[in-house]
């Protein structure tokens, strides 16, 4: 149900950009007045969900620490895993934000016979999910190539690179095959497997489905249907240098690319996506392990009801003395 | 254990495939011997908490004030302001899954609602609801749920099925920590008087004696002595346990379970006999009488006073630094809260071992060390003297508690004390050990009788890899540094695992301690035979 | 701790890497740039409509050369009926003369990297014929 409903939702947006564009000024609406308002939305989208978390303060330093701590000088320290400076969080982020190294320990539970319990070694979410984000990036970096004038050496640099294999005119694109053999994983996995089938919801299948949307269009713009791209390019960079035009004989499949691409950014900041900001935020990853070392802030900390030792005194004065202990007033 | 207890061979038949159901709309069932008992309400009037009257999880209406929602939908903002935790990991989980099966409640029940994701969305569809534009506006359709009864009795059953251990915070790629949620969820129901009692009667007792099991300053000091008592037996030596002393170098806090419940009682011997051995000059207290803090089950707000008498003991003794003993979620509060909560502890030093002259960098604000830590520093440096044939009938493996393991990072200090101390030491599977340890099952408040077949269900994993090297190295002992695991673990062992005892790494270390003037022992701190000794009858 | 510092930082990292276009054409000042193509014909017609080789040329080379060095074939009917030589040299080169100011144009404006077309053709001299 919610999967069919991501879909639908995706066909009436193609549909909507693809009838709409053709529409006498769809194509400035398709091509520039929702482009703005989107990335308008997507920046200012991310500032704010950002602010909004900046303002809840860190009271306690509650790192998850997944190796030995610093102690003792002749205990080797995990410095990557448990941190207890600057230099090992700032490495340890890096590792997570670019190689997911928690991901990296997925095991996959099972209860056999016996009773036994067995955790095999389950790499293919973390392999997927690699795979969708460092493609993803890798396109995103490429598309540079409509923003920029000249194009830098490093954005051609990718594109060569991408297309080492050399199959085709144009060249196919390693980035493109991973980038929609990830996603499908990644949404198969939410139909075959049973523990993520029942968690997951709209928010988690629409966008899945409306990346595949993004990518399909723009695969299928590349070698099938293809358009005009110095006109594109005419018009991104009209776009970028707040001078917008849009040259005639764009075919729609640009149009419908360019709106979900549109609706994607509008989506982000509202959806589980803003994980892409939220990473550098989780207390339990960007803090040091120096808890006993360095002490810990918290700038809300209050007095709270406490049971004095003197109270306690008062209570128990007597069967302390009849039992021999010290106490402050006779 | 309980009767209807159903057979191990049942237990263990889970179905970790969860059905194709949806599981928004609120379902429930309180089935005997997965749930606590509810909070005695005079403890928590003892406290100044909200206290819902008498009541139980079973009954069709719970006692609930009539602006139940608005009391939770306001502490939700509160604390959403007040911990970005809370506001990241309610706003980030993109539902991988990776998760799911990473927990010991889930692995043992295959119940959907115990994945650490779908209990953290029990509470997150509710925030959705109440809290984002898009779950205000398409309410179920953006994943939203209102706060209705019906979800109420889901947070009380499953956020009380949830031990804190943080497991599935090592797996999650952005670190999210069901604890966490756990603790807020719990504080949230704590608003509006329901809890359990296992929680609210320890805390009342904590508050008013210093410990948790209620003891008295003179029942304190008779376990005490009763414990010298039992050491010179066994090695003809008289220890000095000095209470409340003023002047003392060190101040020493061990969970009350040490002084009073079997196993941890022979740990404790253990303790009595190393400070003697080394002639430390530290001193108990009454008052501190706990290191444990059930607060952390409860509350920010009752870490926070129940952990506030060791600072204030400290300074009132006049001591220079604190020693901890074998307890994991005490360590958990005394890591990464009571220095931010109750300090700065500027009246204190930075910890330096009086025997070897170590100093404890790492402890340098908080002025407070493990004894694994200083243990460790002892053996390494010489300065005391371990007969590890005394523990050679024992075949012990260790496991890592969840806090030390995942709050601190303690994983060698235990290790290199145990292998001192023991001839023989297997490591179980190193998926169930060190940071991914698995949970007792029984933690967080949950360790009470009525929730046995929860308990035992949760503690499969742990229970199924000592089965591992029990079968495999014929390891009796299972040892570990946490007082709940001491209460909990051996029944879990008992029903999965017969035939392998629990023990504290303290209890290894005093068997094996050589002591100055000692008789020649022929018993462990339990009074068995050591291993060649087996004909001396009562020596 | 609020880390308000830290957050701003990346906030403004985050800000510059979107904008970084923005701030790179300005410093270029070839935002408005447009590559205009030199075409030195009398002819009416390519071998195909305008529209189809300004979309899809590459396709239609890849095709004739497939088609001449594997085939043998070397005549090419248009749409309109003309036949031509499957040549680049000959055929296409004969309008489109000169690869700097015809072929680079786009190709540098689009970043396409380097067509293999050259590979084994050999690129004429001079500006024109």
């Amino acid at each position: 149900m919610k999967a069919l409903f991501s879909l639908v939702a995706v066909v009436i947006l193609i549909l909507l950009a693809w009838f709409g564009s053709g529409s006498s000024g769809g194509a400035y609406l398709f091509g520039v007045i929702l482009p703005y308002a989107a990335i308008t939305l997507f920046v200012l989208g991310v500032v704010y969900r950002v602010l909004k978390w900046a303002r809840s303060p860190v009271p306690f330093r509650i790192p998850t620490s997944c190796g030995q701590q610093k102690s003792l000088p002749w205990i080797k320290n995990s410095n990557l895993d448990n941190p207890h400076s600057l230099v090992g969080v700032v490495a340890r982020m890096a590792l997570e934000v670019l190689c997911f190294r928690s991901l990296f320990r997925n095991t996959k539970a099972e209860v056999k016979d016996g009773p036994r319990l067995v955790y095999g070694s389950d790499k293919f979410l973390w392999l997927g999910a690699l795979a969708f984000h460092w493609s993803f990036l890798i396109i995103l970096l490429r598309h540079y190539r409509f923003f920029t004038e000249p194009v830098p050496g490093f954005i051609m640099g990718i594109e060569s690179l991408d297309g080492l294999m050399q199959i085709g005119v144009p060249p196919l694109l390693i980035t493109n095959i991973a980038v929609t053999g990830a996603l499908l994983y990644l949404w198969a996995r939410r139909f075959t497997n049973p523990q993520v089938r029942i968690i997951s919801l709209i928010a988690d299948h629409f966008p899945l489905v409306l990346l595949l949307g993004v990518v399909t269009s723009g695969v299928c713009m590349r070698y099938f249907f293809k358009v005009d791209l110095p006109a594109v390019k005419q018009l991104a960079m009209g776009l970028i240098s707040l001078n917008p035009v849009v040259p005639a004989g764009i075919g729609s499949i640009f149009f419908i690319h360019l709106f979900l691409v549109s609706v994607l950014l509008a989506y982000f900041p509202a959806s589980k996506l803003m994980h892409m900001a939220g990473i550098f935020l989780s207390p339990t990853r960007n803090l040091a392990n120096s808890n006993r070392r360095v002490r810990h802030i918290n700038p809300w900390n209050y007095p709270v009801k406490v049971h004095t030792y003197e109270e306690y005194e008062d209570e128990f004065r007597d069967v302390m003395k009849a039992a021999g202990l010290p106490v402050e007033k006779e | 254990m309980a009767e209807e207890t159903p057979k191990p061979e049942e237990l263990a038949r889970v179905d970790l495939k969860p059905p194709k159901s949806d599981w928004m709309d609120p379902t429930v069932e309180f089935r005997k011997g997965t749930w606590n008992y509810t909070a005695v309400p005079d403890t928590q009037k003892y406290l100044d908490l909200p206290a819902a009257p008498k009541w139980a999880p079973t009954d069709d209406d719970w006692p609930l004030p009539e602006n139940w929602q608005e009391i939770i939908l306001t502490g939700m903002k509160e604390r959403l302001d007040k911990y970005r935790s809370f506001r990241i990991f309610m706003d980030i989980c993109v539902r991988c899954g990776a998760c799911a099966d990473k927990c010991h409640f889930f692995i043992g029940s295959g119940d959907p609602k115990n994945m650490p994701v779908l209990r953290a969305e029990l509470l997150r569809s509710v925030y959705r609801h109440d809290f984002t534009t898009a779950g205000k506006i398409l309410g179920k359709l953006a994943g939203g749920r209102k706060l209705t009864v019906g979800v109420l009795k889901e947070w009380f059953y499953y956020f009380f099925q949830c031990t804190e251990c943080r497991r599935c915070s090592v797996f999650c790629p952005y670190g999210i920590d069901t604890a966490e949620i756990t603790m807020f969820a719990r504080e949230l129901l704590s608003l509006i008087g329901l809890g359990i009692e296992w929680i609210c009667t320890p805390l009342s007792n904590c508050f008013r004696t210093g410990n948790h099991l209620g003891i008295q300053p003179h029942g304190f000091k008779d376990s005490i002595e009763f414990a010298v008592d039992e050491l010179e037996e066994i090695t003809g030596i008289r220890v000095d346990a000095p209470i409340n002393k003023k002047g003392a170098e060190i101040l020493f806090v061990a969970p009350s379970a040490d002084y009073f419940a079997s196993p941890h009682y022979y740990t404790l011997l253990g303790y009595l006999a190393l400070f003697h051995e080394i002639g430390l000059d530290y001193t108990w207290s009454t008052y501190a009488s706990e290191g444990g803090n059930f607060g952390l089950f409860h509350s920010h707000e009752m870490i926070k006073r129940l952990n506030a008498k060791i600072y204030a003991e400290a300074k009132r003794l006049g001591v220079k630094w604190i020693l901890g003993g074998e307890c994991g979620h005490m360590w958990r509060v005394m890591h990464q809260y009571m220095d931010t909560m109750n300090g700065p502890a500027d009246f204190l030093e930075v910890p330096k071992s009086p025997i070897t002259g170590t100093v404890f960098e790492n402890a340098a604000s908080t002025k407070m060390t493990h004894i694994c830590e200083f243990t460790a520093d002892l053996l390494k440096n010489e300065k005391i003297k371990l007969d590890p044939s005394r523990n050679d009938h024992w075949i012990s493996t260790f496991h890592d508690s969840c806090n030390p393991s995942r709050a601190l990072g303690l994983l060698e200090e235990p290790r290199y004390c145990i292998k001192r101390a023991c001839n023989n030491f297997y490591e179980m599977p190193e998926n169930t050990i060190r940071e991914q340890t698995f949970c007792c099952g029984s933690g967080a408040g949950l360790g009470t009788d009525e929730n046995m077949e929860m308990r035992l269900r949760g503690g499969l994993p742990r229970a199924n890899a000592v089965k591992y090297v029990h079968e495999k190295h014929d390891v009796n002992v299972l040892l570990c540094i946490c007082a709940i695991d001491k209460a909990t673990l051996p029944p879990l062992l008992e029903y999965w695992v017969p035939g392998v005892e629990v023990a504290g790494v303290h209890e290894m270390v005093g068997n094996a301690l050589i002591m100055e003037g000692a008789t020649k022992r022929t018993t462990d701190l339990r009074g068995q035979p050591l291993k060649g000794m087996e004909d001396t009858e009562d020596v | 701790m609020y880390d308000a510092g830290k957050i701003i930082v990346g906030l403004v990292i985050f800000l510059l890497l979107i904008t970084a276009p923005v701030w790179y054409n300005a410093a270029s000042g070839q935002a408005s740039y447009a590559p205009h193509l030199e075409i030195v014909t009398d002819a009416k017609a390519c071998v195909a409509p305008t529209d189809y080789m300004r979309t899809s040329h590459m396709e239609l080379l890849n095709t004739w050369r497939d088609e001449v060095v594997r085939h043998g074939e070397r005549e090419y009917t248009a749409f309109d009926g003309t036949v031509y030589e499957k040549s680049l040299s000959n055929t296409c080169m004969g309008c489109h003369s000169n690869k700097a100011e015809f072929c680079d144009r786009c190709h540098d404006y689009m970043a396409v990297g380097r067509p293999y077309c050259w590979d084994c053709h050999v690129e004429p001299k001079g500006g024109s014929q």
